[in-house]
């Protein structure tokens, strides 16, 4: 059973009008089950549509997508994927704890489960200490852990994630990047990963989703080669660097075709 | 440690503030003329003189002495009375007007349709005269009957407190529910919030800063509604009659109305003076900057 299927999946913004955007053009895509796909490409290519279109915050104009072999609907109804984004996101006016317990809350959970999976959930992510505390007291990278733990909060079998790093300083960025393969590591969960960082990419995924603009559609998936386990000596390693410049060709590609600022422009974001 | 200061400047800024008031009024009644600057035949600047404007001690000595010659019912214990009235009337207004101002806010955050139809008529009420309004609401109440309930004259300034309480509320909570940031309305969407989870789980709580100052005017617009009904419709008891009344007297008595005056923008400042302990209350736990 694979985790997320995207069949022929097309999003066609203010079709037939003026400003008519073909956002993604007859998408496909597998993602089993424990993988750790990033979708990566210039600004345009369409790679957060896609996350939104299998979160079924967008519907596709044609197409079809599955999660766990539901319709993405049907997964959404059921809470069958947590999600992430890059601005955390909190509520300011609940503290850590209860900002863990919102999805729990929403799935009509009673109060002492909420709190036994809130508090695991912190031990997870490394803060049990922040429970009482409110959002705006913790840093950046404490308030993604925690966006994180609240994504999870559910046990979702699937994790949906728009650039969650994004705006993170390098050093916090590389340490979330390990804390993120641990937790996953340890709950087992599928990562569907947005992002503009190709080494970001390459140390997370097992698959790199390399995708182009005008119109958005995936031109090459690239398998990265560097083992299930990986920590901070990967970063150093020789076949880190080459699984690097197998991304950044492939994406070369995508620019040659479509040279223009929008597309240079999202590459240097990173 | 931290509260206590600022408590202790808003209230140091707060006197300030009041003597500065006093020290321009008489520094005018000083330097200004006394039968009123003309200009070219139009009166540009009020009389400097003792009927006009009487002195800050004047007034205040004046809530000391009887309210009419011989009586022994000191002015200030009548002002006190009329406001404790107007007080009551305009808490009925302030308490209809947030049930009206919030459920229309709710109805237009939850209808783009409602928002666009209702929202001009919303503006264009509030610019008819409430003077005008005052004695027609007086007259459709007085024509009331529903079963045994017999409108009562009160229950008419009440509602003209509500009338100009509503449309801050309204306007104000109506921007506070659309002000959650799109990325936390997505995240409820992904939850598969329903549409009354993600209003009492994120738009209200979003709207908290902007609902507080909205409830601020709403709470002294009550207060004037209620005290220009009064003086408009005659109604006894509260503070607006004691104005009218007082007014008369301008001539022989000026202090007197200005005592009467003063008890309408004390009543005032208690009723923002509610909403603003509800505000400290309301934001203990959000980022102090995020506090309008």
């Amino acid at each position: 059973m694979s985790a997320v299927e995207v069949i022929g999946a097309s999003k066609i913004f203010n079709q037939g009008k003026a400003q008519q955007v073909d956002a993604l053009v007859d998408v496909n895509l597998t993602v089993n089950q424990g993988e750790f796909v990033s979708l990566i490409g210039p600004s345009g290519c369409g790679k957060s549509t896609l996350l939104r279109l299998i979160a079924n915050l967008l519907e596709p104009t044609s197409g079809s997508l599955m999660v766990n072999n539901k319709t993405v609907s049907q997964a959404r109804l059921d809470q069958d994927y947590g999600m992430a984004f890059q601005q955390a996101g909190l509520f300011d006016w609940r503290t850590v704890s209860k900002n863990i317990e919102l999805p729990l809350e929403l799935k009509g959970w009673d109060k002492e489960k909420r709190a036994a999976r809130a508090a695991e959930m912190l031990e997870l992510v490394k803060l049990p200490e922040f429970a009482n505390l409110y959002p705006w007291q913790l840093s950046g990278g404490m308030q993604q852990r925690i966006a994180i733990a609240r994504a999870l909060a559910a046990h979702p079998p699937l994790l949906l994630m728009d650039e969650p790093f994004g705006a993170l300083d390098e050093m916090t960025r590389e340490y979330m990047q390990g804390e993120l393969l641990r937790i996953c590591g340890e709950t087992a969960t599928t990562v569907v990963f947005v992002t503009h960082s190709i080494p970001e990419a390459v140390y997370l995924s097992n698959r790199v989703v390399v995708m182009s603009p005008r119109p958005g559609r995936i031109t090459s998936v690239i398998d990265v080669d560097l083992g299930a386990k990986r920590n901070e000596d990967t970063r150093a390693a020789d076949g880190f660097f080459r699984n690097i410049t197998a991304v950044r060709e492939a994406l070369r590609g995508t620019q040659a075709e479509h040279a223009s600022a929008n597309a240079i422009r999202g590459l240097e974001d990173r | 440690m931290n509260f206590a200061r600022r408590v202790a400047y808003r209230t140091a800024m707060f006197i300030v503030s009041i003597f500065s008031v006093v020290a321009i009024w008489e520094l005018y009644k000083i330097i200004g003329p006394q039968d009123g600057g003309k200009f070219f035949g139009v009166s540009v600047l009020p009389r400097a003189n003792n009927t006009a404007m009487p002195h800050v001690s004047t007034m205040l000595s004046r809530y000391s002495r009887p309210e009419v010659r011989g009586s022994d019912k000191k002015i200030w214990a009548v002002v006190l009375s009329g406001a404790w009235f107007s007080l009551r009337l305009s808490l009925v207004g302030f308490f209809l007007g947030t049930t009206i101002g919030v459920g229309l806010a709710v109805l237009m955050a939850r209808f783009k349709i409602v928002q666009r139809g209702l929202l001009p008529y919303l503006v264009m009420s509030q610019t008819v005269p409430l003077i005008a309004l005052a004695p027609l609401v007086v007259s459709w109440g007085g024509k009331l009957e529903i079963g045994s309930f017999v409108w009562p004259r009160w229950l008419s300034a009440s509602i003209l407190g509500t009338f100009l309480a509503f449309f801050p509320i309204a306007v104000g909570t109506l921007r506070g529910l659309s002000s959650a940031p799109a990325a936390a309305v997505e995240l409820m969407e992904s939850y598969a919030a329903s549409w009354k989870q993600t209003l009492f789980k994120l738009r209200f709580p979003a709207a908290v800063p902007f609902m507080v100052p909205a409830f601020k005017l709403g709470a002294s617009g009550a207060v004037v509604g209620v005290v220009v009904a009064e003086i408009s419709t005659g109604l006894k008891g509260g503070i607006g009659r004691l104005i009218i009344e007082y007014a008369r007297e301008a001539t022989g008595d000026p202090a007197k109305v200005f005592t009467a005056v003063f008890g309408a923008a004390a009543l005032g400042l208690v009723m923002a003076g509610f909403v603003a302990i509800s505000d400290v209350f309301l934001m203990r736990n959000r980022p102090k900057e995020s506090s309008i």
